[in-house]
């Protein structure tokens, strides 16, 4: 054990796992980064950060609800089930016909919003890039009225969600409800849990339409888009994925 | 998300926006804090009635009227449910977690203010709608906290299986909602928050458990939510995930071909990571509290980061020892146990470290130490039988008897539970500004102990007699009859503890009112929370963001003017 000594330097100390002090932040990412700038400003771009660390959670979560699902789906199909009439062991998982058209008509529509919304997205994140230069005198971005790709979304979005309704239409006149077989227990269970989520991105793009009417400063409206973009992407690769699910390991 | 630091800088005035819908982090720790106060008491009523008709079985009790064995089924699922969810994963995590958090790393605020009101209210509307159990057709459910189908999937199959299971599943939903939200926000704080300083390894061993917690929250309950949703499914659509073909009462229901087993996979896969959501938070005070009150630094702080981790990472692998007797290739229960005894590793490391923290130090034997010390007895005297049941063919005896009983309540209950305690005894003072009484402190102390050890010992010795779990009584069946003298041992105990916990009551809420006022510093520790004012100021660090200089546990410092150097102190200390 060294005796103390006041001179040593903090930058010789070695206590608390052996982590240097601060050199020119603090932290291990530069540290804290309040939501105000000193100047009293808002710090969007730490709000940013902020949001998507919350989003990459939510995607964790949500993957984990659907990756139980799926366990739960592939354990479902394999179980023999005791048939009485016949003394023996047989499969129950049964079949559905599957609205084809439909459903590749609805994935159409999310991947083509997708695509809108990542272009929304660009833009909002173009216009927060040259939001500061209105601040300059003399400097006039113009009343520039661009595409509106966040509203194209929505539409896709809620149109996608609608002609999920009619697959579920379809599949009723079809004969397959929820309770017909375990397999179409999952059609439904697997699509209702992906158009909740969904709906859930919707709720978040309507909002972000909301405050585009307000005059609000459109750094904030621009995070609410930018992580309500890759949640939407995720929700395209997640249907993707349980589409495929549906078809192909049935 | 209104993350905004102007919007602190302010605190809200009026009565609503301040004490009910906050979005003050401070306020909804409290708030969860007291939730779990009042749950806790529930669950601890309805144990009393358990054991008290374990007892004299005939006997009309005041309020419940005499008790039938549906209702002690109910009791004992409710009393199971209300406990592990509201209390033992909502006040460590939801309660100092959401208080404590923020000012250990220097933040202002949780990264989300509105999510974390949002996390505190579901909760809220979660517990509300599961004491809303008791009071529907049928009472409450019957299942037991893990809910085993086909009991839980029927609602013909008992009493409380219709309306109140329902709404037992759509509790534990929305409390799955509440958790996730909670936990998202504590891990992007925990990331993204941090002071000038605070590194990922200066962060006090609490810090670290809570966002460990966190971590196991946000992959363990969207997993039970799957399987609550199936469930419902299963009560309420017809469907057959869980349900094989079922004959209840001649009458053949719906069902048929589902597996009962799947539920118990998806349960345990969130039910063991679940023991450790309750449990590392307690780690995590302990570990600060043997520190601070052995005026030592943390023995092994990195192996104890590690262990956590190590902890929360095995805490994923193992459920399937929970299913030992459900049918399972001994392959897997191979596999399974052999992981499960892996837990121990990481265990036994933190144990030593906490006795290395108090060899030779200079031991302040105050209330909060009594219960740190009190948590790492029972995390030993609890965390032993953990290998033995980790042992298939051992389990298979004593599987569904009082020796599980005993095991989970030493380690998983009353351990987390004394970890609370500590952590009350010792953050009162910061979070109300007084004093909380230290005789009473004392006395609260030792009955308890002895109090926790009477109860739940014998029932290590009634397991291996054979003494079942879950039966309301045992007066049918000759050898069990045999046991009952000490079944009488534990009533009489559970009376006494019980009672002693009023003593804990009243001094909280006196000391909140009358106490001594505390100093900033009243336990002369280091990390942040101690360096601002108490109570804390609404923004936490009144406009000023500290710098963090040294580790969370410089105590006994040698030559220096105090024993101990702050966290933000910018001076030297030695490198010993």
């Amino acid at each position: 054990m060294a005796t103390y000594s006041p001179t040593t330097p903090v930058s010789q100390l070695g206590r608390g796992g052996d982590v240097p002090p601060p050199s020119n932040g603090g932290g291990d990412d530069g540290g804290f980064q309040g939501s105000s700038l000193p100047n009293g400003f808002p710090n969007y771009g730490a709000r940013l950060r902020r949001a998507r660390l919350g989003l990459i959670c939510a995607i964790a979560t949500v993957s984990m609800v659907f990756i139980s699902l799926t366990s739960a789906y592939v354990v479902r199909q394999g179980l023999p089930t005791f048939d009485g009439t016949t003394n023996a062991y047989v499969r129950d998982w049964g079949m559905v016909q599957l609205p084809w058209q439909l459903l590749v008509i609805n994935t159409v529509l999310l991947l083509t919003s997708s695509l809108t919304m990542e272009a929304a997205r660009r833009d909002v994140t173009r216009r927060a890039a040259l939001a500061p230069l209105k601040s300059f005198p003399g400097i006039s971005l113009g009343d520039e009225k661009s595409f509106p790709w966040l509203e194209v979304t929505v539409v896709l979005g809620l149109g996608f969600l609608v002609g999920q309704w009619f697959a579920w239409g379809e599949l009723k006149s079809r004969g397959f409800f929820v309770d017909t077989n375990p397999n179409s227990s999952f059609v439904y269970l697997l699509t209702a849990a992906h158009a909740l989520h969904l709906a859930g991105g919707i709720i978040a793009l309507l909002w972000a339409s909301i405050t585009s009417l307000q005059h609000r400063p459109v750094e904030g409206r621009r995070i609410v888009v930018d992580v309500a973009a890759w949640y939407w992407h995720f929700m395209a690769v997640l249907w993707i994925y349980v589409f495929a699910l549906l078809a192909f390991a049935r | 998300m209104a993350t905004s630091a102007t919007v602190h800088a302010h605190a809200p005035q009026g009565f609503i926006r301040k004490y009910i819908f906050s979005l003050d982090h401070k306020v909804i720790g409290i708030q969860y804090f007291f939730l779990a106060l009042t749950a806790v008491f529930v669950g601890m009523f309805l144990s009393l009635l358990m054991r008290i008709h374990l007892l004299w079985p005939g006997v009309s009790l005041p309020l419940v009227g005499e008790i039938k064995p549906e209702m002690y089924l109910s009791l004992l699922t409710m009393h199971g449910t209300i406990m592990v969810f509201f209390v033992l994963t909502t006040a460590p995590q939801g309660g100092f977690g959401n208080y404590f958090l923020p000012i250990q790393i220097g933040a202002p605020d949780m990264a989300f203010p509105v999510l974390n009101m949002l996390s505190f209210w579901t909760t809220f509307v979660a517990f509300v709608t599961i004491i809303a159990a008791f009071f529907v057709t049928g009472g409450a459910p019957l299942h037991g906290w893990t809910g085993y189908p086909p009991l839980s999937a029927i609602q013909q199959a008992g009493p409380g299986e219709g309306l109140g299971a329902d709404l037992w599943i759509t509790s534990i939903a929305i409390f799955c909602l509440a958790s996730l939200m909670g936990a998202l926000n504590f891990l992007t704080t925990t990331l993204d928050m941090r002071a000038k300083g605070m590194t990922m390894m200066r962060m006090p061993l609490t810090v670290w458990s809570w966002f460990i917690t966190a971590i196991l929250g946000l992959l363990a309950f969207g997993v039970l939510l799957s399987a609550g949703i199936l469930l419902l499914m299963d009560r309420n659509l017809g469907t057959s995930f869980y349900v094989p073909l079922v004959v209840v009462n001649g009458q053949i229901m719906g069902h048929k071909g589902g597996s009962p087993l799947l539920w118990q996979h998806l349960f345990w896969f969130f039910g063991h990571p679940e023991v450790y959501i309750a449990i590392l938070p307690g780690m995590g005070v302990t570990s600060q509290i043997l520190s601070t009150f052995s005026r030592k630094p943390i023995f092994g702080y990195k192996a104890m980061v590690y262990a956590m981790l190590a902890i929360g990472f095995f805490g994923f692998m193992v459920w399937g020892h929970h299913m030992f007797m459900s049918g399972m290739s001994p392959y897997s229960a191979f596999a399974f146990s052999l992981l499960t005894m892996c837990i121990g590793v990481p265990s036994a490391i933190k144990t030593f470290n906490w006795l290395g923290t108090m060899w030779k130090g200079h031991i302040r034997f105050q209330t909060p130490m009594l219960y740190a010390i009190g948590f790492v007895s029972l995390f030993v005297s609890g965390g032993l039988s953990g290998p033995f049941l980790a042992q298939p063919v051992l389990d298979i005896q004593l599987h569904d008897t009082y020796f599980v009983v005993g095991h989970f309540h030493l380690i998983m209950g009353v351990a987390a539970i004394f970890g609370m305690f500590a952590a009350t005894y010792y953050w009162v003072p910061k979070m109300f500004g007084r004093m909380m009484n230290e005789t009473w402190g004392r006395i609260h102390f030792f009955i308890t102990l002895a109090g926790t050890y009477a109860i739940f010992m014998p029932m290590h010795y009634l397991g291996i007699a054979g003494g079942t779990r879950r039966y309301s009584q045992y007066t049918e069946v000759a050898y069990l009859q045999k046991l009952m003298p000490i079944h009488a041992f534990m009533t009489y105990a559970a009376i006494i503890t019980i009672a002693a916990q009023f003593i804990f009551v009243i001094n909280l809420f006196w000391s909140i009112f009358k106490g001594p006022k505390a100093s900033d510093n009243p336990w002369e520790a280091t990390t942040l929370e101690w360096t601002t004012a108490t109570p804390p100021p609404h923004d936490n660090f009144n406009g000023v963001t500290p710098v963090v200089h040294h580790g969370p546990y410089e105590y006994g410092v040698p030559g220096a003017a105090r024993d101990y150097v702050m966290q933000t102190d910018p001076s030297t200390v030695p490198s010993h």
